[in-house]
């Protein structure tokens, strides 16, 4: 079996793949790559399936030794990566020959870059996937990111194929937004139009101690609607999870824009707890999470309200895109 | 820019003449994957019931497209595979399983003990709690552990159950800042609710108490020691019993 040595893990690697659904239940949320595109197609381009378990690393890249060889790409996010000193192109398959160490850097683009190997990283399946959950320290390898001197398998996978790239244009179609367009959240009927006046007018900022659990937004502070005062106003038609004295917890969505006490808003992502008591004015559309995944600190981002048809749309076209012939280049 | 302020997603289903409170469903579009089902707007037994059997039932006879399903107090938010599936179509599938909510019969509850040490560096809010209601540590462990509840839902991380109700001599608010980490198997206690943290995570819960249980376990053991539906109780332990069974 071949391996990857991990001689420097770099801020925060994790061992990902599409995530685990149908756990919301137990408490599970499905975690999962934080932009899936990238790694959907960096598997793809090294002939695996696209759900394919892979390095997913985050604003600084890691030193990682192929003893035996490998076929490899990175895709997502720019990290400066050298094989052996020599640059090494995004969304293009290279192989790594015995020995040779490919070294990443910080982001010189976004937020997360994908390292895809031919076989996919094996490592034990909880719940059936690969994925990492952080927080509680289950999936992935051993339940954490990565760290210096951790030697991980890689896949069964014959032969190499042929080496692959993406297509200028496929580059250019997936490249991130900064704005992000959104559906109404389930309580937005409680906000005033003064609030969805500020929330969509103003610029925000994403903060430091943003993860794969939610993204903290700094900026405009969207005022608390008040406590039960909408409800008499609207009678049946008001968001039925407002009880006395406030929120009732319901499920979240993946992308729900929640608006805590002091009103600054938080999205919720891939390692999200799977239920809050946090009214959401908002949800990131599907054919935006990828743009997500790859926003940084201090990234600044608007919002861009559309209609559920237009989000349906912009999500099938996506995926029409991306099975598309003009995707990936042999 | 114009934002309308009626939401274009929302709609409605009534019950029928002969039809009884099973129906009495609302739906909600809450993402372009993802609808919610409201069962009234009150936290209620019977609002609770409904959720535990459309899950049941959509766990028994799983819908092809339907991904996911977080349950809460009274409301199930559904996710489903977008763009394959509308929200309409899915509405049209719940329906299906609404009419037959009261054929569904539920699991008799099963009955978990969970000991816990109360106080000191296991529960170091107690005292407070105790200063906010004027009563003795004693009294509040009493309270707290007299009191039989119900696993409403598992929600928030892995494994960590809502349990309700707490005896309204303890209904304490929540900390005005959460803890950026709580120690794992800490109960705490919010509004009229307890729980225990399953892991180290932040939380804003008051903590009373800490258990030696695990309660969210490897696959092969069960993963989450509580299930909705379970019916629970603390049984105060000292704190040398604590250690012997966390070593266990």
């Amino acid at each position: 079996m071949r391996v990857i040595q991990v001689q420097e893990p770099g801020l925060f690697t994790t061992v990902q793949d599409l995530g685990r659904e149908g756990f919301g239940p137990l408490g599970v949320s499905a975690s999962g790559a934080g932009d899936a595109i990238s790694l959907r197609l960096g598997n793809r381009l090294v002939g695996n399936v696209e759900g394919a378990a892979g390095l997913e690393m985050t604003l600084l890249g890691g030193r990682f030794v192929f003893p035996e060889g490998a076929l490899l790409v990175l895709t997502g996010s720019d990290f400066g990566a050298t094989l052996d000193g020599e640059p090494v192109e995004l969304w293009t398959a290279f192989e790594a020959k015995p020995g040779q160490t490919l070294r990443l850097g910080p982001t010189r683009s976004g937020a997360r870059c994908y390292l895809c190997v031919r076989g996919g990283i094996a490592v034990k399946s909880f719940l059936g996937s690969a994925s990492t959950h952080i927080l509680s320290g289950l999936g992935g390898f051993d339940g954490r990111a990565l760290r210096k001197g951790d030697v991980l398998d890689t896949g069964a996978a014959n032969g190499l194929t042929r080496k692959r790239k993406l297509s200028a244009r496929a580059v250019k179609t997936m490249e991130p937004r900064k704005v992000l367009r959104v559906t109404p959240g389930p309580q937005s009927l409680w906000f005033d139009e003064a609030s969805h006046r500020l929330f969509y007018g103003s610029t925000y900022r994403v903060a430091e101690d943003s993860n794969r659990m939610g993204l903290r937004l700094e900026g405009v502070a969207i005022p608390m609607p008040p406590d039960g005062a909408r409800q008499e106003e609207t009678g049946r038609n008001a968001c039925p999870t407002r009880g006395r004295g406030g929120m009732i917890s319901e499920g979240v969505a993946l992308g729900a824009i929640q608006v805590p006490e002091g009103g600054l808003p938080v999205i919720l992502f891939v390692e999200q707890q799977t239920t809050g008591g946090y009214p959401k004015i908002a949800n990131v559309i599907s054919a935006d999470f990828h743009s997500l995944g790859q926003l940084r600190p201090r990234d600044e981002i608007r919002f861009d309200r559309v209609d559920w048809e237009t989000a349906r749309d912009l999500l099938r076209q996506q995926e029409e895109f991306l099975a598309s012939e003009e995707v990936i280049l042999e | 820019m114009l934002v309308p302020l009626v939401a274009p997603c929302v709609r409605y289903t009534f019950a029928g003449m002969d039809t009884s409170l099973s129906q009495d469903a609302r739906f909600q579009c809450a993402s372009d994957q993802s609808l919610l089902v409201y069962f009234g707007q009150e936290i209620t037994r019977h609002a609770h019931r409904q959720v535990m059997k459309l899950l049941r039932l959509l766990q028994l006879e799983p819908v092809a497209g339907i991904r996911n399903l977080h349950p809460a107090y009274c409301s199930l938010l559904v996710k489903f595979d977008a763009p394959r599936l509308r929200h309409e179509e899915v509405e049209a599938i719940l329906e299906r399983y609404l009419e037959r909510l009261d054929e569904v019969i539920l699991p008799e509850p099963r009955h978990v003990e969970i000991p816990v040490c109360y106080g000191r560096e296991f529960g170091p809010d107690l005292a407070d709690v105790c200063a906010i209601h004027g009563m003795t540590p004693a009294r509040a462990i009493e309270l707290h552990a007299s009191a039989k509840y119900l696993v409403y839902f598992l929600g928030f991380v892995p494994g960590f159950a809502y349990l309700g109700e707490l005896p309204t001599g303890l209904v304490t608010p929540r900390l005005a800042t959460p803890r950026r980490r709580v120690a794992r198997g800490s109960v705490g206690i919010a509004g009229n609710q307890t729980g225990v943290y399953p892991f180290a995570t932040p939380g804003g819960w008051r903590l009373i108490g800490r258990t030696p249980i695990k309660m969210f376990l490897a696959e092969q053991d069960g993963l989450s020691l509580l299930s909705l539906g379970d019916r629970v109780r603390f049984t105060p332990i000292s704190a040398d019993r604590f250690a012997a069974l966390e070593k266990e």
